[in-house]
């Protein structure tokens, strides 16, 4: 019998890379950058342990917490969060035009970048992985409320309007939650341990004190 | 163009995978793939437009299965061949030497200058915001709706707000137009404004109910919507 198992081409000839194949090829191009002055290994390492230890969703957490506090800083940062922030000493790459969409009793809002994966880098850091992947960018405009609830087990009320901010311009969107209930009295570094990263992208709730 | 980019409701893709205690970056190449949008920005490779658009064109299969920072370095060899400024048959000698020579240390040079700017370009960016004394169609208010086409080059004009009627929530002033600039056309600024879409107008009946999705544009997207 004649083996016609391999008769039919597929479609696609796709290749994966290994971590050894990107590793290398992102190598070999640091090399050559390095070589013609575009790079330097120091500059690359700086530019991480930036976003590594000094940019990250703490800052975020601060302006929000203020905002929970001084409710003249909280209608600033609502007026014009680029300016608020900048009080903080706050702002910068990929931030350099911020707005602050606030949570109420009745609006939820939860921010998505559908088209690339646009985040406010001031004042959460660098994006995780799933909110540059595929799967959230094209459900959470779909389907907000049973992604939220499904993906992320935050549910959000049936009578709460989600306001879903795709990212589609410069202009950077992030989310001032609700303050918990509870958290009377608390001072401003006490309230910014309860902000968490997700609940600046509207994907989770603050931690409860 | 209609890329596989342009996610917004495509189904079928989900459940979302979430990383517990993700770190910022998972393993060196990836610290050195993000280096490669301010560093060569700063050499001239491209423009923030011109940067998504070089990823954009990823065939949809390689981009949708791919790490995020592959996409970055994916553009990065576009443009580098674009601009002459990167040779690939070299990129790829250099990628099977180092795949057998994977611990070979990179050369150690100082570049006082370049370290400067990264830490400038971090804590100033880079604004698109472009002030011009041109007169806005719109206003706050107005109910535009977004123009059906297909445009083959850098658009942000997602499928999923073509054809569709809203009301303008924000306007943002001019900012640099990607559909010029990401095309290499310079940046020729235009007003950017926020419009508000109702979930079950942009999605017919299995839209929810109580959402809405809000979406920038820029003005030569927009016309005005029919009353």
């Amino acid at each position: 019998m004649t083996d016609t198992s391999t008769t039919s081409p597929l479609p696609l000839s796709l290749h994966q890379r290994s971590e050894a194949e990107i590793a290398a090829r992102v190598k070999a191009i640091e090399s050559i950058m390095i070589e013609k002055g575009i790079m330097t290994t120091e500059a690359i390492d700086r530019l991480a342990e930036i976003y590594e230890t000094e940019v990250g969703p703490q800052l975020g957490a601060k302006v929000v917490a203020k905002a929970w506090s001084d409710p003249e800083f909280k209608a600033r940062l609502v007026a014009n969060a680029t300016d608020a922030c900048a009080e903080l000493g706050i702002g910068g790459l990929q931030g350099e035009d911020m707005v602050v969409v606030e949570d109420t009793d009745t609006v939820h809002n939860v921010i998505v970048c559908t088209l690339c994966s646009c985040y406010p880098w001031p004042v959460l850091g660098l994006p995780p992985n799933w909110y540059k992947y595929p799967a959230y960018r094209s459900s959470i405009v779909r389907a907000p409320r049973r992604v939220l609830r499904e993906d992320f087990g935050y549910d959000v009320p049936d009578t709460v309007e989600i306001r879903v901010w795709d990212s589609s311009s410069e202009m950077r969107y992030w989310v001032l939650p609700l303050r918990p209930a509870g958290t009377e009295g608390m001072d401003e570094e006490a309230l910014a341990a309860l902000v968490t990263r997700d609940s600046m992208i509207g994907t989770g709730p603050p931690a409860s004190p | 163009m209609n890329g596989g980019h342009d996610l917004g409701g495509v189904d079928g893709i989900g459940p979302v995978v979430v990383e517990e205690n993700e770190p910022v970056f998972h393993s060196e190449w990836e610290k050195a793939a993000f280096a490669m949008f301010s560093m060569p920005f700063r050499a001239g490779f491209f423009g923030v437009d011109e940067f998504r658009f070089g990823i954009e064109q990823m065939h949809p299969a390689d981009y949708l299965s791919s790490r995020y920072y592959e996409h970055w370095v994916h553009t990065v060899e576009h443009h580098g061949k674009r601009t002459g400024k990167l040779d690939l048959d070299e990129v790829e000698r250099r990628t099977q030497h180092f795949l057998e020579h994977p611990d070979e240390p990179l050369p150690e040079k100082k570049d006082p200058e370049l370290l400067a700017f990264v830490d400038a370009a971090v804590k100033h960016g880079v604004p698109a915001a472009r002030p011009t004394d041109d007169p806005p169609r719109f206003a706050v208010g107005d109910r535009v709706r977004v123009i059906d086409d297909s445009p083959l080059g850098h658009t942000r004009k997602a499928r999923y707000v073509r054809g569709k009627t809203g009301e303008i929530v924000l306007a943002h002033g001019t900012m640099i137009y990607p559909d010029s600039a990401g095309n290499g056309d310079g940046e020729d600024p235009k007003h950017v404004y926020t419009v508000k879409f109702d979930a079950r107008h942009v999605w017919g009946e299995d839209g929810d109910p109580n959402a809405s999705l809000y979406f920038d544009v820029w003005e030569p997207y927009l016309e005005k919507a029919q009353a």
